[in-house]
């Protein structure tokens, strides 16, 4: 085992030889290895936080037709740095008659939330927090932390549009939740098994999304509403809300959601890649032909994560800045009247014939299960055209005919 | 003291000190997050006893659905959410009394079981706690007359809900 192949485990060994060698007891060692692993985790995540803030602001500039930063270091990089130290320096405002506990604790536990995601994303196989048997249970629990985040903020800001805010989050959430976790299933089904690793291992050969195109397609519209961005932005919704549940804050604790929701954003991008584009792995088996065993080296591997990670991050992005806002009531209907019983249809279609398509050549089950979904999506879009014929006819008869002269 | 037991202590700790929050605060919300944080230490309970799935589920289903609807229908009934009453009844001991005669039940029954007052054992290397659970679910010989009788009951349920939520279109 060197550095190159094995890195955590590496350095691990050398701390707890290290400690012992100092007389540290077993215990003691084991647990200040655990507050290292654990704090140069988050280190790196909110390192990387500090990136998006940039790629946020030059990407939104790029589909706004803008430059965006470009003032301080090559390309405007050092401009989150300014950024943070604006926010550090800014008076810290607390409203009225404001909850003082609660307000302050919100946007802790809104990082928090955020962070403990990192704990089961898979950087490589040798590079990642826990290996948990119900890691995608854990992703929806940590998401419910977060709303509870929101709903805190919102309540004890005093404050009617944080209020308004925080009333459409619980909406929200209590909705999309539903097909998010229907559609965690899938690849669930597919991998035989809820962990991260495994569920990325068993896409070494092909990715999931090949088999479940339409399963992807309904966790990136979830996953965006799970992250409260446009067009599901009606928690913030400035143009009526002001901002939404977080008016109220000024300075670093607006900082923290700030920065929990751009690394919220990144982190589901990282999923995405995980459940439905081979995560760190994911070569189609090019990894197992000779010369290019250095494909499973723990860099290269977190290389490709963070990259696909990042390509999920960009593609939320771009859903974020090209949609307009959805009205509420629209964003309730959609889910319940559409997304969830397409999901629960193609988690039974899913189940079923991967049950039997998989005594088949892998060529042949991928062939079978790309070809249910597009069946599925098909037959969607066919019912939705036949009844927006049905209610347009309706709208022609009740409307009045146009006068001819 | 081990390391568990130590953990075990604080948690017990938590959950007691915010489950006594829960009925003594004055501020309704307060009590609907102090039942958070109880619910949330219950959860530790099960992540000590290796119970994974337990422990997420607990999270999902009580504070991601249970406690956020809860505070969600607080917030939603009383503008102002603070109690003025007295908060003891003139019988408060009789009920301390009785909560106290539980307590010592209790403990007198769970020391009657064998190996209560040892650590659980580690759980065998390799052992997939979710499958086992799943298995057990849907085996005839384990659960699943129990699974099925809860599942027909829910979509009852489920069924009445949407029952009730449309007769008022008809009028």
């Amino acid at each position: 085992m060197t550095f190159w192949n094995d890195p955590i485990n590496f350095i691990a060994n050398w701390l707890t030889g290290l400690l012992t060698g100092w007389g540290v007891p077993d215990l003691w060692a084991t647990i200040i290895e655990y507050a290292l692993g654990i704090t140069a985790l988050i280190v790196f995540a909110m390192v990387l936080d500090i990136l998006l803030v940039w790629v946020e602001r030059k990407v939104v500039a790029r589909f706004q037709d803008r430059l965006g930063p470009n003032r301080i270091g090559p390309f405007g990089l050092i401009q989150p740095f300014a950024d943070i130290i604006k926010l550090v320096i800014k008076e810290d405002i607390t409203p009225a008659n404001a909850d003082k506990v609660v307000y302050n604790i919100a946007p802790v536990l809104a990082a928090t939330s955020v962070i403990s995601l990192w704990a089961i994303l898979p950087l490589s196989s040798r590079i990642f927090g826990v290996d948990m048997n119900v890691a995608l249970l854990y992703l929806v629990a940590a998401g419910a932390l977060g709303t509870l985040a929101i709903i805190m903020a919102g309540w004890s800001s005093n404050n009617k549009y944080a209020l308004i805010g925080a009333f459409r989050m619980v909406a929200n959430m209590v909705s999309y939740e539903i097909p998010m976790v229907i559609i965690l299933l899938i690849p669930t089904i597919l991998a035989d098994t809820m962990s991260v690793q495994g569920i990325t291992q068993a896409q070494s050969g092909i990715w999931f999304a090949i088999l479940s195109p339409l399963g992807f397609i309904i966790f990136f519209i979830s996953a965006i509403a799970e992250l409260g961005r446009s067009p599901f932005d009606l928690i913030e919704a400035e143009s009526e809300l002001t901002a939404g549940f977080n008016v109220e804050y000024s300075g670093m604790k607006f900082g923290w959601f700030f920065a929990s929701e751009l690394l919220h954003a990144f982190t589901f991008g990282g999923f995405m890649a995980v459940l439905f584009f081979g995560g760190y792995g994911g070569f189609f088996g090019l990894e197992k032909v000779a010369g290019f065993g250095w494909l499973t080296n723990p860099f290269v591997e977190s290389a490709v994560f963070l990259a696909k990670a990042m390509f999920g991050y960009w593609a939320i992005m771009w859903v974020k800045y090209s949609m307009p806002r959805v009205r509420i009531d629209h964003m309730l209907a959609f889910n319940w009247k559409f997304l969830v019983p397409l999901s629960l249809a193609l988690l039974v279609t899913t189940a079923i014939l991967h049950k039997l398509l998989i005594v088949l050549p892998t060529w042949q089950y991928a062939v079978g299960m790309f070809a249910s979904n597009v069946v599925i999506i098909t037959g969607t879009i066919e019912i939705l055209r036949a009844h927006g014929r049905k209610q347009r006819k309706a709208e022609e008869k009740l409307s009045p005919q146009p006068v001819k002269n | 003291m081990t390391a568990e037991q130590i953990l075990f202590l604080l948690t017990g700790a938590l959950i007691l000190g915010s489950a006594l929050m829960v009925v003594a605060t004055r501020k309704l919300l307060h009590a609907a997050l102090w039942l958070v944080a109880a619910l949330f230490g219950v959860a530790i309970l099960y992540a000590i006893l290796q119970a994974s799935f337990l422990a997420v589920v607990q999270v999902v289903v009580y504070i991601g659905a249970i406690a956020i609807l809860f505070i969600f229908a607080v917030m939603l009934t009383r503008r102002e959410m603070r109690d003025q009453g007295q908060q003891t009844r003139t019988n408060w001991w009789i009920a301390a009394l009785l909560g106290l005669l539980i307590l010592a039940g209790l403990v007198f029954l769970i020391l009657a079981v064998p190996g209560a007052d040892r650590l659980p054992a580690a759980l065998p290397e390799g052992l997939d706690t979710v499958r086992a659970l799943g298995n057990a679910l849907v085996s005839p010989e384990a659960y699943v007359l129990p699974f099925e009788v809860a599942s027909v009951l829910l979509l009852a349920a489920l069924v009445g809900a949407v029952y009730i939520a449309s007769v008022g279109k008809k009028d």
